[in-house]
């Protein structure tokens, strides 16, 4: 069962991928422009901090540079693997040709999700290690093996929560008929992600740490590469993207439960 | 068609685009929700200045300034570049090109066509920050209010002709998506959007006001919020101007030797 699964993954990660190559031209074009979206992405840390010229909320240029690797690490995560397969089932569910997903023989949420991967934004890892190593540099020492072995494990979670809140979206689309610009909106909240969270207070506070986790996805990390995250916030975080997939996926299920295609 | 027969028609493409805005509500609703940056900024501003102002700005300076952004942010929007390179791959342009008027009128209509209902939300945002921070959230003056919305105008007819001569674009390529998001980078950056254009290292500031991304955000909110005397403002409404002016002049080039070119794939 996994096996054939796991070998379904391979199968479509390899159509993506020639489909990317298909396009030589575009290819080159979107890696050179990621290239650019990251570089212009530092552009308001640097403004912030040549204006502060202190700490922010206890965090110093080279701790929020951390926090702007993980952002773009996981920016790459989110728009090569996930965001193509969202504009994917949002053309499903309004053409109606999400019937066809649904009969074949093979977990529908498996389905949807593999469907489109665009290859070329690994240039986001690239791009991560750099900002790490330039942010350590600032800092003025290196992370520590278990620092950086506690944050691979919070890169799982956070990545469980992306995908889980990009289920609950696409379970958006069922009940909302006009909806392609959906992807637009999970890119522009994931934005704040780029800010150490204790920037944020009030309200902000609560919705990013409860609602849309993001202060997981990208503070913690960071904390925990600094070696001062304390171990009750990993628990929790573990505990609440595994609770988060577990209702996202009991949404899904319930959605498609209800699901009456739009041809019939 | 004539003049005078586009003046006539206008009334009538501006009430379908009210219709269809009203139709749309929810969509537009996740395109407003979009558009949240400001918030997002203003938080991480008033953070900075929580001790100690940034240049002349304290906190509640920033929360005016940022309120202020996504009021003008709703009400210079534009979305046409996206339409016309959508509709020139699907080949629908042909059906707007059948008609007696211009399909560039029918784009500006569309888009002004969601104004009344962002009014819905720019208006008691505005009250607001009146009531909580004071009557400097507003222009202070006649001539205060009469250059803000004249900048506010300008704004706008830049971000929409900007996306005119973008999406125009893809009548000689495929697709010019990519064109338009790196302008979408220049802008977010420039724009005074992010943060105010002031709080540019200097060295860049002088460049700021020669780009047209400034004067799409920066200078509405900046009037909005009293930050120039008579003589500055009038400088930099000049400069803005120009470059309505500039764009207009290119984007109905580009548009009209585009169109020769034009054969609806697929219509």
């Amino acid at each position: 069962m996994f096996r054939r699964y796991l070998r379904l993954l391979k199968v479509r990660l390899r159509a993506s991928s020639l489909l990317a190559m298909q396009y030589q031209a575009d290819f080159l074009l979107d890696g050179l422009i990621s290239l650019f979206w990251m570089a212009s992405a530092l552009v308001p840390l640097f403004v912030v901090y040549q204006n502060a010229q202190r700490d922010i909320e206890g965090w110093s240029f080279g701790e929020s540079l951390l926090v702007i690797g993980w952002f773009t690490l996981l920016q790459g995560i989110l728009e090569g693997a996930i965001n193509p397969s969202l504009q994917g089932v949002v053309e499903h569910i309004r053409k109606g040709t999400l019937d066809f997903v649904l009969l074949k023989p093979a977990d529908a949420q498996f389905l949807v999700s593999t469907e489109n991967f665009l290859p070329w934004r690994a240039i986001n890892l690239v791009a991560a290690l750099i900002i790490f190593g330039y942010g350590f540099h600032q800092i003025g020492r290196a992370p520590s093996l278990s620092g950086v072995a506690i944050s691979l494990v919070l890169l799982g979670a956070s990545v469980l929560l992306l995908y889980s809140l990009w289920i609950l979206t696409v379970c958006a689309a069922f009940y909302v008929v006009k909806v392609d610009n959906l992807t637009y909106l999970f890119t522009s909240i994931f934005d704040a992600a780029r800010w150490p969270a204790p920037v944020f207070r009030g309200v902000l506070a609560f919705v990013f740490t409860f609602v849309i986790p993001l202060a997981v996805m990208t503070t913690f990390p960071a904390e925990a590469m600094l070696g001062r995250l304390p171990w009750t916030a990993l628990v929790w975080a573990l505990l609440g993207s595994l609770l988060f997939a577990f209702f996202s996926r009991r949404v899904w299920l319930h959605s498609i439960g209800r699901y009456t295609s739009a041809s019939s | 068609m004539s003049v005078r027969g586009t003046l006539r028609a206008l009334p009538t493409l501006l009430r379908v685009g009210v219709s269809e805005a009203v139709a749309y509500r929810a969509e537009m609703l996740v395109w407003v929700l979009g558009t949240t940056m400001p918030f997002i900024s203003m938080a991480l501003w008033t953070a900075v200045a929580r001790y100690e102002p940034v240049g002349r700005y304290d906190s509640h300076d920033f929360v005016r300034y940022f309120l202020a952004t996504f009021s003008v942010r709703q009400m210079t929007g534009a979305y046409a570049a996206w339409q016309i390179n959508y509709e020139v791959r699907q080949g629908t342009l042909a059906m707007r090109l059948l008609r007696p008027i211009s399909p560039l009128w029918s784009y500006a209509a569309e888009n002004l066509g969601t104004f009344p209902l962002r009014l819905l939300l720019v208006v008691p945002l505005t009250l607001f920050s009146v009531f909580t921070l004071g009557t400097r959230s507003v222009p202070g003056t006649a001539w205060g209010w009469g250059l803000f919305l004249l900048a506010l105008v300008g704004g706008w007819l830049i971000t929409f002709l900007a996306n005119v001569l973008i999406g125009s674009l893809s009548l000689y390529i495929e697709s010019s998506n990519r064109v338009m998001d790196l302008w979408f980078a220049f802008f977010l950056i420039c724009s005074g959007y992010l943060y105010p254009v002031e709080l540019f290292p200097p060295v860049l500031r002088g460049l700021l006001d020669w780009l047209p991304f400034r004067y799409q955000i920066g200078l509405p909110v900046e009037l909005m919020t009293n930050a120039h005397g008579l003589t500055g403002a009038l400088g930099l409404l000049g400069r803005q101007w120009l470059w309505v002016a500039l764009l207009l002049g290119l984007s109905i080039l580009s548009w009209k030797r585009g169109l020769k070119r034009f054969a609806a794939y697929g219509g």
